[in-house]
């Protein structure tokens, strides 16, 4: 479509990574999108593109959208005009592709990183420690399943009484 | 598409089989999808009128799951049908008649109890339709499934967490929920009645058989209902035909609320 302004730039994967490093999360701005496990791949095909490919979280997850566009204008900025922007369902999102980096800055911004990992459908069952982001107690309560976006819930921490938000596991 | 499949038997000899499962599948694949869009905008009824702040978060989260299931699942009957509609046309351009959604998931929001019966029925029903689908021949349907199967466990949890309370709670709360239950039992007998479009997809392993999913679902219900100190009610046989397209007379009103905007000023984006 938009004919690419370096000739030919070796086809280097790393570099593509390193920019969608800096697309951050429009409801969670320290996370980018590559710490969420958002972005799936990025490689050249053998039509000679780059190919992206992202996930949604969740099916109704409204920054779906502003994800797909802050994806798209860095690839723009970075050169890869012509770069085919995928969605991909499956295999679906789970909280484990959260990057180790990703959970301890959930943590320091003050979110509980979520359970991990998440291991059988009988996971849901069992109520896991979740421990309060500020002071570290666990002695923590749910005081709902949901919070204010579709992958967190509401937590509170019963030592220094403060409320929190908990990353879904799912 | 709004006749039932069995009047499309008129096709020629030539391509007619390959036409006609496409013709189920885009039924079945509608009856999934307006099922998951009808209940999204009841519970989106709530946002504003919840008993707490939470729970009003809760109903407007599990909303907001389900129609972004419907929009995957309408996405694709759209493809399916071919004939240019994407997941908005099909909301909100398709008359009553045309939706084939489950009886059940129109029913009025009625009282919390009430809402939180209708969907712990319909949760417990999708988290098995969705874990059978999961391993669909069709991989477009596997894949929507794996994603909404994760999302309705955790529908689940919520609802059946709530219908224990409210069961094993104060009269005053058992009273309501047993009483929601009674009512909307009769429902479910459409959620595992199956027509020719379930056995035209469970033969060509597109679906499972309802049958088979009917006794793990009853199992569970049961179990449920036992901790929730909740009387099961007596079956009934009446037979309701959401699914075919014939509904109850509440859904004609909550389209007309839902496809407003869109009736009055087609095309309007913001």
């Amino acid at each position: 479509m938009v004919t690419k302004l370096q000739p030919e730039a070796p086809a280097d994967e790393h570099a593509v990574w390193r920019l969608l490093e800096d697309v951050m999360d429009p409801e969670i701005p320290v996370l980018s999108v590559v710490e969420l496990g958002i972005v799936r791949y990025a490689h050249w095909a053998p039509d000679r593109r780059l190919h992206v490919g992202i996930t949604p979280t969740y099916s109704g997850c409204p920054a779906t959208e502003v994800i797909r566009r802050s994806v798209r204008e860095a690839l723009d900025a970075g050169g890869y005009h012509d770069a085919v922007l995928e969605e991909v369902l499956s295999p679906p999102w789970t909280s484990d592709w959260l990057t180790d980096s990703g959970r301890h800055k959930l943590e320091s911004f003050g979110i509980a990183p979520p359970d991990k990992p998440v291991a059988s459908p009988h996971h849901l069952l069992r109520a896991p420690v979740i421990c309060c982001p500020r002071c570290g107690s666990k002695d923590t309560e749910r005081v709902s399943e949901f919070g204010s976006t579709p992958c967190k819930a509401h937590y509170r921490c019963v030592s220094c009484l403060e409320p929190f938000d908990y990353f879904k596991c799912i | 598409m709004s006749a039932p499949a069995s009047a499309d038997r008129s096709a020629g000899p030539a391509g007619s089989d390959a036409q006609r499962s496409t013709e189920a599948l885009l039924r079945y694949v509608l009856r999934l999808g307006d099922t998951s869009l009808v209940l999204g905008q009841r519970l989106g009824e709530w946002v504003g009128h919840a008993p707490a702040l939470e729970e009003d978060l809760g109903l407007a989260n599990l909303a907001l799951d389900l129609v972004g299931q419907a929009r995957l699942l309408l996405g694709y009957a759209g493809e399916l049908e071919g004939r240019g509609r994407d997941e908005d046309a099909l909301a909100f351009l398709r008359d009553s008649p045309e939706f084939l959604n489950l009886t059940l998931a129109e029913q009025p929001n009625g009282d919390f109890a009430n809402t939180i019966v209708r969907q712990f029925l319909l949760d417990a029903w999708q988290v098995e339709i969705y874990s059978a689908l999961v391993s669909s021949t069709d991989t477009r349907l596997g894949a929507i499934a794996a994603k909404a199967l994760k999302e309705s466990r955790y529908h689940h949890r919520f609802s059946s967490g709530w219908l224990i309370r409210l069961g094993d709670g104060t009269d005053e709360s058992h009273r309501r929920v047993q009483d929601a239950l009674d009512s909307l039992w009769r429902l479910t007998d459409e959620l595992f009645a199956a027509d020719e479009v379930d056995e035209q997809m469970a033969a060509a392993g597109i679906a499972p058989r309802l049958s088979e999913l009917h006794a793990r679902w009853s199992a569970h219900v049961d179990q449920v209902l036992r901790e929730a100190t909740l009387q099961r009610p007596a079956n009934v046989k009446y037979q309701w035909h959401g699914k075919r397209g014939v509904h109850s007379e509440h859904l004609g009103h909550m389209l007309a609320e839902m496809q407003y905007l869109q009736r009055t000023y087609p095309g309007a984006q913001w």
